[in-house]
Formats: C-alpha cells, sequence, structure tokens
C-alpha cells in the first residue's frame, strides 16, 4: 500500500495534468476549487479521475467540507 | 419528419440511425420546452421506426450527458401555483413526462444512451429508458433527489429496479450518491465503457452492427425481455407529488437556485 505522502503526491500531480496547471502551482493544502478555478462538476470529473487511478469507490458525500489536496488524500488512503 | 432542430434537442435520422442530440445549455436540464420537444419526437417515432432500427441518444455538451429535471422551473412552480397546488401542477407535467419516457423506452427499434459526464436526476432517468447505455470514463451517475427531499419522478426508480439488483438501488436512492462509470459496469448498468469523447463513436459502431438483424425478431426480443413496470410508474408519480408540497421541499429547491458557490452538484 502506498505511503499517505506518495498518495498526496499523486493526487497533486493527477489534478494538475487534468487541469492543465503547472505541477509546481499547487500545493497540498490549496483550496482546490480557488486554486484551481474549478466548479462542482469538474471536481466530480477530478474525483473520476483520481477513483480510476487508485481503484478505489469515494462516495461523493465525504467531500463534504473538502477543499484541500491533503484532506482529499486521506480521504483516497482510507479506502486503500 | 426526418430531421429536427429544436431549441433543446435536434434529431437526425440517417442510414437507418436516429441520432438525437441534447443541446440546452448549461446541461439540458429537463424542462418545459425539452418536454415539447422530446413530445415532438415521441409523436413522429413510429413513422421514422419504419426506416430506423437504432435511436441513439447523447449530448453535444461539455458538462455532460444530462443534470436532470430543471430545478429552478420547479421553484418557479412553488412561486406560480403556491404550495396547495404545486402538486396538481406537478402530476399534470409528470404524466406528460412519463408518456414521453415510456414511449422511448418502448420503442421498436434498438435504443442506445452516449452518456459523459453529469448523468444525474431525470438525465440517468432518460438514459434508463434506452436499451443499451455506453458510457464514456468521467461519466457518473446519481439520483441526486433525496438531498431536496425527493424521489426521482420521471421513472427512474422503477427503471433501475428491473436493471439492478435492489441493494444497488436502495444505496443510490437512499445515500444520493454519484458513482462513476466502472461501478456502473461492474452492477451491469453499463453495457459499454470508453475513453473521453468516444462514447458517440461507439454508439454509432453499435448501431451499425444492429443493422445486420431482423427487425421484427430485434422488435419481438425487446418487448419480451423488456417489461414496462407500469403500476410501479403510477405509484412513483404518486410517492412524488405527496412529498413535493414538504415544506422542506420548497427550502430545497430555494438553496439550490440560490447556491452561489462552485458547488451546487456536490452533496
Amino acid at each position: 500500500m502506498p505511503t499517505a505522502e506518495k498518495t498526496l503526491d499523486e493526487i497533486i500531480t493527477l489534478a494538475a495534468a487534468h487541469f492543465k496547471v503547472p505541477r509546481e502551482k499547487l500545493s497540498p493544502d490549496d483550496d482546490f476549487f480557488k486554486t484551481l478555478g474549478i466548479d462542482s462538476l469538474q471536481a466530480l470529473d477530478l474525483l473520476t479521475k483520481l477513483e480510476n487511478h487508485f481503484h478505489v469507490e469515494l462516495p461523493d458525500y465525504e467531500l463534504q467540507g473538502v477543499a484541500d489536496f491533503r484532506t482529499l488524500a486521506a480521504k483516497i488512503q482510507a479506502r486503500l | 419528419m426526418k430531421q429536427y432542430q429544436g431549441q433543446t434537442l435536434s434529431w437526425d435520422l440517417k442510414d437507418g440511425i436516429i441520432e438525437m442530440a441534447l443541446h440546452r445549455e448549461p446541461l439540458n436540464e429537463i424542462g418545459s420546452q425539452t418536454l415539447e420537444e422530446l413530445e415532438k419526437f415521441v409523436a413522429v417515432l413510429q413513422a421514422l421506426s419504419r426506416e430506423a432500427h437504432a435511436l441513439i441518444i447523447y449530448s453535444t455538451l461539455k458538462g455532460g450527458f444530462c443534470a436532470g429535471a430543471d430545478l429552478r422551473q420547479l421553484y418557479g412552480w412553488f412561486q406560480e401555483f403556491g404550495q396547495s397546488e404545486v402538486a396538481r401542477h406537478a402530476r399534470e407535467y409528470l404524466q406528460r413526462i412519463h408518456a414521453v419516457m415510456n414511449a422511448l423506452d418502448a420503442a421498436p427499434l434498438t435504443t442506445i444512451a452516449a452518456v459523459h459526464g453529469v448523468t444525474f436526476g431525470g438525465g440517468f432517468e432518460l438514459a434508463l429508458t434506452c436499451d443499451l447505455i455506453v458510457a464514456d470514463k468521467l461519466a457518473r451517475f446519481c439520483f441526486p433527489e433525496l438531498r431536496l427531499g425527493l424521489i426521482p419522478s420521471f421513472g427512474g426508480i422503477p427503471r433501475l429496479k428491473r436493471d439492478v439488483g435492489n441493494a444497488v438501488v436502495r444505496d443510490l436512492l437512499l445515500t444520493g450518491r454519484s458513482f462513476n462509470t466502472t461501478k456502473a459496469q461492474q452492477i451491469g448498468l453499463v453495457s459499454q465503457v470508453v475513453s473521453e469523447g468516444e462514447g458517440l463513436r461507439a454508439a454509432r459502431a453499435t448501431a451499425s452492427q444492429l443493422a445486420k438483424f431482423d427487425r421484427i425478431t430485434t422488435r419481438s426480443a425487446k418487448r419480451f425481455i423488456k417489461p414496462i413496470p407500469l403500476d410501479e410508474l403510477r405509484q412513483e408519480i404518486d410517492i412524488f407529488c405527496e412529498l413535493l408540497p414538504q415544506p422542506a421541499v420548497q427550502a430545497g429547491l430555494k438553496k439550490f437556485v440560490e447556491n452561489t458557490t462552485a458547488q451546487p452538484y456536490l452533496p
């Protein structure tokens, strides 16, 4: 099982690639809605990408109140 | 009417395949205009079916197949008709919706929904009328109605029960959560999974294959294996109309309509 840090790193890399943003512009504690300039539909796209990448299923209600990569990574990690 | 260009949808019959494109910005929300145009389509469906063996329904909009019922219109009914009359008006509307959905469900040709992105609520219910669902990898399915104190009302519950196990129906209905194409295929809902943007192409390839089969045989097989749960569909309308006048519903709709955050589609 990957470490939490590796999971976090992969999430940020995937988000950067999906939204075509330079990787170095994203930090673990960024509000990804604001930093990426995305809405809820785009957040669902990201969720799908992450589920497919990590082979997990993450109910979207677990994203309530989640706005930073670090917290998102913890949610994914809990499903690995 | 082999071709039609409407405000919310269009169709075109060519080489035995009817392609219906949904294109109402922002996300093909199903309101009165869409209903009228679907009714126009259903009125000519039998005639079109004499020359067609397949119908593909897809969306031209980037965000997805269809986000569901037009909630702004539904909220507007509370303002227009008041709490005491809104259920009566909703019932009349739903009876028209069901007539359209039932006609699509029973269409005398093979129907394929090519979905991508948001396939929520009424959009999911529209896809469920089809014989086959082809989904791209970013499609997400959801019955979010419970978040508004409602249940699906376009025929989704009986149709989903027809296609998947009851435990799955309970999970989706009672949690209101969305799920991805991988899960959809695992539970047997989705026939094919394709790469992003490839849904229509795959649907066309499937439709071309269908042209090889005898149409009378295909129609007989479809009637045999795809019963339409009419009693449950009527019951769904009854339950929805009982729930609609609840104050929590109007409050939930108001919250959705007035939401200015980036997150209206998240629970």
